[in-house]
C-alpha cells in the first residue's frame, strides 16, 4: 500500500513537472510580450532593456526555467507583472472562491445526476421512461457557458431573483478571516451571510454542474441497468425487498465505480470550465483571474495558476482512486 | 392426505416474440415435505416453470392458460404487493451459480438477515443470532468470521452453503432449487446435495429440484417430472421412473447416462427415432407447433 502511494506521489510530481515545462515553453513561444504591455509610450530602448533585465527576461529560456523552478521549490512563485504582488499570495486569496464553487457544483451534479439515474432505474418499465434519456441527452449537449448565458437571461433579466455577479453583496459589510466565505460563514453561524454567498453561487454552480450532472446520469444509469439484471439482485427481489431497496442497497454500490472514475476526469474539466464561467459572472476566483493574467501577458501569474490547476487535477484523481477502492471490497485488501 | 403445497394445472405459455409454445398443459403436484425433480434437456421448460413459481416470468413469456397454486392461492392472479410478501416469506430459491448470487459489495451477515429483518422485524442482535444458527446448521465452521466476510473471501462451496442457509432463513414452505450443484466441483456437489436433503427433511420443506442430471435425481428426489419441449413426458416416483421407465424417451435418456457400474458400456446417444416420435406426438396432441 505504501509502495503504491509512493509510486502515485512520484507520478504526481512528474505530471506537475511536465505541466510546468509545457506552460513555460508555450508562453515564451506564443506571441505577446509582457514588457510591451508595461512600458509607457515614451520609453527608450535602454529603458526597455533595463526592465527586461529587471524581470530576468534577458537570459536564455532554460536558464529562466531553472530559476523559476528553483524559486517554486522554495515556495516563491514570483511577483505578478500586472498586479505587482506576490503570486502565491493572490492565488491563496482567490483559490478558495474557486474551490468553494467547484465543490458546490460537484456536490450538486452528483446529487442531481445520481437522483435522476436512480429514478430512471426505478421507472425503467414505464412507457415514458425513454424520455429521461432524451432530455438528459439534450442537457448533455449544452456546454457550461451556454448555460451561463441562459441562466443570466432567466434569473437575471426575465425573473431577476439572483445576483448577476460577484461573490457577496458589497453592501452587506461582512468581515471574513479566511477566504473560504461559505465555509466560514456557516462555521460561525452567520446564516444571512452564508445565504448571500450561496445566492451568488447558484448561477455559476448550475452552469458548471448541469453538464456534469447529465454525464453522471448517463453513466450511472447504464451501470445500474447492468447491475439490476445480476443474480444477486434477483435473489434480493425474491426476498421481497422493495424496488427502491434493490436499486440503492443491491445495485448502486456495485454500479458506482465507473461513475466515480468518470466524475473524477469530468471534474477536472469542470475546474477548467471555471475560467469562462467565473468570467461571465465576474466571480472572483482563479479562473477569472487567469483570463486577466493571459490578457496582460502576466507570465509568473499564468504559470502559477496553471500549476495550481495541474495540482487540483492530480489531487482530484488521487481522491477518486481512493474512493473506487473504498467502494469495492475486493480491492480493499490489495 | 394433506393438500399439495404446490399444484400446477394445465399451465401453458408461449413466447411473446414468435408465439412458439414454451409450456404445454403442464400439471404437477408437490406434497408437503416432498422433493420433486423437474428434469429435462435445455429448452424443455423446467426453468420457465421455476420462474412461474417464483413470480419472475420475463415479459417475453406469456401464460396462456392454467394455474400455479401455492397452498390453494393462484400465484398468477395475486396482486404484485401481496405476491412479493408471499414469495418473500414462503418460497425461497437456491440459485444455480453461487459465484454470482451473492452481492459482492455486502457482507454475508447483511445478505443473510435481509429477509428476517424485513418480514419478522428482527433487530440486529436477533438477526445475528439467527444468522449464526443458520450457518451452524449448514456446517460452516467459524460462522463469526463468515458473517463478517465479503463473498469473494469464501469458496464456491461455502457460498452455496450460505445461500442454502439464506433460503431456509424464514422457514419457507417451498424451496426452488435451480440446478444448485451444476456450478460446483464434483466432490462438493455430493456434500451440497446431502446438505439440501438433510435440511429439507429436518425442516419439512417441500422442494422443487430443477436439474438435467438423472444421477442427482436418484440421490435426492422422491418424485420426478420429466419434460420435453414444454410437455410432461412422464411423471412418477423417482424409484419407479428410474427402474421401470414407461416412456421410450425416458428409457433413452437413462441409457444415455454414464454409469459407474458399467464403465465400459460407453455413452449411447438418444436415438433420433425417439425424438422424431416425440415431435410427432406433440403435433398430434393438437398443441400449436
Amino acid at each position: 500500500m505504501t509502495a503504491v502511494a509512493a509510486q502515485r506521489l512520484i507520478m504526481a510530481a512528474v505530471t506537475l513537472l511536465g505541466v510546468a515545462i509545457i506552460v513555460f515553453v508555450l508562453l515564451r513561444v506564443v506571441p505577446g510580450d509582457p514588457i510591451a504591455m508595461m512600458i509607457s509610450p515614451g520609453a527608450t530602448p535602454a529603458d526597455i532593456a533595463a526592465l527586461r533585465a529587471h524581470y530576468g527576461l534577458d537570459t536564455s529560456l532554460p536558464a529562466q526555467f531553472f530559476v523559476w523552478l528553483k524559486d517554486i521549490l522554495h515556495g516563491d512563485f514570483g511577483t505578478s507583472i500586472s498586479l505587482h504582488r506576490n503570486v502565491l499570495g493572490i492565488m491563496a486569496e482567490r483559490l478558495p472562491a474557486t474551490l468553494e464553487l467547484a465543490f458546490a457544483s460537484l456536490v450538486f451534479a452528483a446529487l442531481l445526476g445520481g437522483a435522476v439515474a436512480v429514478f430512471g432505474t426505478l421507472v425503467s418499465d414505464w412507457t415514458a421512461a425513454p424520455l429521461i434519456d432524451t432530455v438528459n441527452g439534450l442537457f448533455l449537449a449544452v456546454p457550461d457557458f451556454i448555460w451561463a448565458f441562459a441562466l443570466v437571461l432567466l434569473f437575471g433579466v426575465f425573473l431577476p431573483v439572483l445576483p448577476l455577479s460577484g461573490r457577496i453583496d458589497p453592501g452587506l459589510d461582512e468581515r471574513f478571516v479566511t477566504p473560504f466565505y461559505l465555509l466560514e460563514s456557516l462555521a460561525t453561524l452567520r446564516f444571512a451571510a452564508a445565504a448571500d454567498v450561496l445566492r451568488h453561487m447558484v448561477m455559476p454552480m448550475l452552469a458548471l454542474g448541469l453538464p456534469l450532472a447529465s454525464i453522471i446520469t448517463r453513466v450511472l444509469k447504464e451501470s445500474l441497468r447492468e447491475a439490476m439484471v445480476q443474480d444477486y439482485v434477483l435473489l434480493a427481489r425474491l426476498k421481497g425487498l422493495s424496488r427502491l431497496r434493490l436499486v440503492l442497497q443491491e445495485a448502486l454500490r456495485n454500479a458506482v465505480a465507473p461513475t466515480l472514475a468518470l466524475t473524477g476526469v469530468q471534474f477536472t474539466f469542470l475546474i477548467g470550465g471555471t475560467v469562462i464561467v467565473e468570467r461571465i459572472f465576474a466571480y472572483p476566483g482563479i479562473g477569472n483571474m487567469a483570463v486577466d493574467a493571459v490578457i496582460n501577458r502576466d507570465l509568473p501569474l499564468i504559470q502559477g495558476l496553471t500549476l495550481v490547476f495541474g495540482a487540483l487535477f492530480v489531487v482530484v484523481n488521487m481522491i477518486v482512486d481512493l474512493l473506487v477502492v473504498a467502494t469495492n471490497p475486493r480491492l480493499r485488501n490489495g | 392426505m394433506s393438500p399439495p403445497v404446490l399444484a400446477l394445472s394445465n399451465l401453458s405459455a408461449i413466447s411473446d416474440r414468435d408465439r412458439a409454445p414454451i409450456l404445454r398443459n403442464v400439471s404437477l403436484e408437490v406434497a408437503r415435505g416432498e422433493t420433486c425433480g423437474l428434469v429435462g434437456e435445455s429448452g424443455a421448460g423446467k426453468s420457465t416453470i421455476a420462474k412461474a413459481i417464483l413470480g419472475i416470468l420475463p415479459r417475453t413469456i406469456r401464460v396462456t392458460g392454467g394455474e400455479v397454486k401455492f397452498e390453494g392461492a393462484d400465484l398468477l392472479k395475486i396482486e404484485i404487493g401481496p405476491l412479493r410478501r408471499l414469495i418473500g416469506e414462503c418460497i425461497a430459491l437456491i440459485p444455480q451459480d453461487p459465484m454470482t448470487a451473492l452481492n459482492p459489495a455486502r457482507r454475508i451477515e447483511a445478505q443473510l438477515t435481509d429477509g428476517p429483518r424485513l418480514w419478522r422485524g428482527l433487530d440486529a442482535t436477533a438477526a445475528r443470532a439467527l444468522a449464526l444458527r443458520l450457518l451452524d446448521e449448514v456446517h460452516i465452521r467459524d460462522p463469526d468470521r463468515v458473517l463478517r466476510s465479503f463473498p469473494h473471501e469464501l469458496s464456491g462451496g461455502m457460498r452455496q452453503r450460505v445461500l442454502i442457509a439464506a433460503a431456509f432463513a424464514l422457514e419457507p414452505r417451498l424451496i426452488v432449487a435451480d440446478e444448485p450443484t451444476t456450478a460446483l466441483d464434483v466432490t462438493v456437489q455430493k456434500q451440497i446435495l446431502r446438505l439440501i436433503r438433510n435440511m429439507q427433511s429436518a425442516h419439512g420443506t417441500s422442494v422443487v429440484f430443477v436439474t438435467h442430471d438423472l444421477g442427482v435425481v436418484a440421490q435426492i428426489c422422491d418424485h420426478v417430472t420429466l419434460l420435453f419441449a414444454g410437455r410432461v413426458i412422464e411423471a412418477g416416483s423417482a424409484s419407479r421412473l428410474l427402474d421401470r421407465p414407461a416412456h421410450p424417451y425416458t428409457r433413452a435418456l437413462l441409457e444415455a447416462c454414464p454409469r459407474y457400474d458399467r464403465p465400459d458400456a460407453g455413452l449411447r446417444p438418444i436415438p433420433e427415432s425417439v425424438i422424431a416420435d416425440l415431435y410427432a406426438e406433440l403435433g398430434q396432441s393438437g398443441a400449436t407447433p
